[in-house]
């Protein structure tokens, strides 16, 4: 399993916008499971709705993991993506 | 005759039938069903769904700009959503009923879900799980919302129209909208006068429902509604709707064509805009560049400091969209009329001569150079120059650049790419900025002369202030004397200069732009076709600088 740590800098949080890509990209791997958890709650990132609704603000710390053959290219795509983004 | 006031908000004079958008509210029940069957139904409805969103965000992409394709992309998204589709079917299975009710049960819980949440944002989400629950709803059920079922086009009337529902309507079909509420700023108005047809808002309970198929006459520019005309306001709705067309068509002829007097003289016709949507209306207008893009939107949008991505992506947008032609923007000018909650300021007696704008940045080197680096990164993509607004003194604009040329440093470091030779010119807003204006002229690559403040500072007249009625007068000779001396130090150090105040677009001023020598004038979209048929008429040679004498 790999993971990451992240602190949200958008003003806006994980919007619908930033919400509906990262499920798009974690429907690219369907042999790897990939969560997000923001405090006590965890949701699977294909979770659309589900993970708009944890509500990530800017300056919450989320963790990201992933657990499946690819999890290495998986991490490596989402970490570019919440820098870039997030 | 019956004359019903309401607001104009987008301009045009015509006639036509009323039509009554109607929305379609069917009641929904819980009904024992095959529950195989009814997951057919719902796997159907699934699929329609999702060609729906998918055309309504081609099309959008096209109308509207790309932020809002995606709210219908993220629809679509929804639509096969595993918890909301969980919801669907283990309802259907446990209650063995119909997949409306389960549709509609789990619409409500997820939209309830949202308006739970302490967050404004994700609390207007609520009403996307709604649109979404709908469309599945009205697919199983087989409703066609936003239809117009008439041949000929009509004018649309409603209480008002939500975005989703103006962008689902035929467009061929409209010639004009008229609506019970909404605003100005409404999407039903914004909407017309993108497609440069007319509107009226606000136009009350007087605009009845029982008025569906009669033929109507409105005005966009006065707000009036007429039904059954006499003989004169017939008359005179006929002549005011012929002049129109001839202009309409005179206008249609300038696109494409130079902005060129009769004697040669070239003026650049640029565009204001003041977000990235209004990029679609500069190029419906065939406006040459943007003479002014106000960077405040990111700052008054926002709830804290916007981050240098989001500013880089609305840039770089804007650069892109204009592919290779000109792109001004103008850095923050918030303080004086602009108030921004996060930046803290001070209430200041005086704010029109208080904190504000470049002083903010100069004051502010972080918030400053988080917005430099934005804009030197998007300069990689189009022909990007910044404007520096308020300038005062020449030590002002030195440290302007010296932070410019610390932010290429970093970003030459970082190996982000930039276009080094990017154009930095300022706005002329103050009398000392005439005063110093061959200093000034010497370290920037144009000026750009902003009137509304201009006048203000010129006069000691607070544009604020509506009391001050005959005493504001853009027109006064201080004012234009002052653009010329401008111009002649412009020209002396070899640059160019521009107005991009309210007081371009004036008509009645051009000779007298001609004559001082402006090379730019800078609109808002929709008066870049007038001015170039009237450029297009003018002789620069004859035009005189009559209206300098007091």
């Amino acid at each position: 399993m790999k993971t990451f740590n992240f602190t949200v800098k958008d003003p806006m949080g994980i919007h619908a916008r930033p919400a509906g890509l990262l499920a798009k990209m974690a429907k690219t791997y369907p042999d790897t499971a990939i969560t997000l958890t923001k405090g006590e709650k965890t949701v699977k990132m294909t979770q659309l709705m589900m993970l708009m609704g944890l509500g990530v603000k800017t300056g919450d710390e989320v963790t990201v993991s992933a657990n499946g053959a690819s999890e290495d290219a998986a991490i490596a795509a989402l970490e570019k993506f919440f820098q870039e983004n997030l | 005759m019956i004359v019903i006031q309401g607001k104009g908000v987008s301009k045009g004079v015509l006639k036509g039938n009323l039509y009554f958008y109607q929305r379609t509210e069917k009641k929904i029940e819980k009904l024992s069903a095959d529950v195989e069957a009814e997951k057919a139904r719902l796997a159907e409805a699934q699929q329609k769904a999702i060609a729906q969103l998918e055309v309504l965000a081609e099309n959008c992409r096209e109308e509207a700009g790309d932020e809002t394709a995606i709210l219908f992309e993220t629809h679509a998204m929804f639509v096969e959503d595993e918890d909301y589709v969980d919801a669907i079917t283990s309802t259907m299975e446990e209650e063995q009923c119909n997949a409306e009710y389960a549709v509609m049960m789990a619409g409500e819980q997820f939209a309830a879900m949202f308006a739970a949440m302490d967050d404004a944002y994700m609390q207007a989400r609520a009403a996307d799980i709604k649109d979404v629950t709908q469309r599945l709803l009205n697919n199983l059920m087989g409703i066609v919302e936003g239809g117009i079922d008439s041949e000929e086009p009509v004018i649309l009337a409603a209480d008002d129209l939500a975005p989703s529902e103006t962008l689902q309507l035929d467009k061929s079909k409209i010639l004009g909208f008229v609506t019970q509420g909404g605003s100005g700023n409404s999407h039903t108005a914004i909407l017309a006068r993108t497609m440069g047809i007319p509107a009226i808002c606000g136009l009350g309970d007087a605009l009845k429902p029982e008025y569906h198929g009669r033929l109507a006459y409105i005005d966009g520019e006065t707000g009036k509604l007429v039904l059954d005309p006499d003989a004169m306001t017939l008359a005179a709705m006929r002549e005011k709707y012929e002049k129109q067309q001839k202009l309409k068509e005179l206008y249609q002829q300038m696109k494409g064509q130079e902005d060129v007097t009769l004697d040669g003289r070239k003026i650049k016709l640029y565009c204001n805009i003041g977000s990235p949507e209004d990029v679609a209306s500069v190029i419906a207008n065939d406006g040459q560049g943007i003479g002014l893009f106000r960077s405040e939107f990111l700052y008054l949008a926002s709830e804290d400091y916007p981050t240098e991505e989001a500013q880089f992506e609305a840039y770089k947008s804007v650069a892109l969209a204009m592919n290779g032609k000109r792109v001004i923007i103008r850095t923050l000018d918030i303080g004086a009329d602009k108030q921004v909650g996060y930046f803290n300021l001070n209430k200041e007696e005086n704010p029109a001569m208080g904190l504000r704008a470049v002083r903010i940045c100069l004051n502010r080197p972080e918030v400053f150079r988080t917005q430099l680096r934005a804009l030197y990164r998007a300069s990689a993509y189009g022909k990007v120059a910044i404007m520096f607004p308020m300038i005062a003194s020449v030590w002002e604009v030195k440290e302007c650049r010296r932070a410019c040329q610390s932010v290429m440093k970093e970003l030459k470091e970082e190996g982000i790419p930039y276009n080094p030779d990017t154009e930095i010119g300022i706005m002329i807003e103050t009398p000392s900025s005439v005063f110093m204006a061959e200093e000034l002229a010497q370290l920037v690559d144009f000026f750009s002369v902003g009137t509304n403040d201009l006048t203000q500072y010129t006069l000691a007249c607070d544009r604020q202030c509506n009391d001050l009625g005959k005493f504001f007068d853009p027109h006064h000779p201080a004012v234009l004397r002052a653009l010329k001396m401008a111009t002649d130090a412009a020209h002396k150090a070899g640059i160019w200069i521009g107005i991009c105040g309210e007081l371009g677009a004036d008509i009645s001023l051009l000779p007298t732009f001609l004559a001082i020598g402006v090379d730019e004038l800078s609109v808002t979209p929709s008066a870049v076709l007038p001015l170039r048929a009237e450029i297009r008429k003018s002789i620069a040679q004859t035009c005189t600088l009559d209206m300098l004498n007091g």
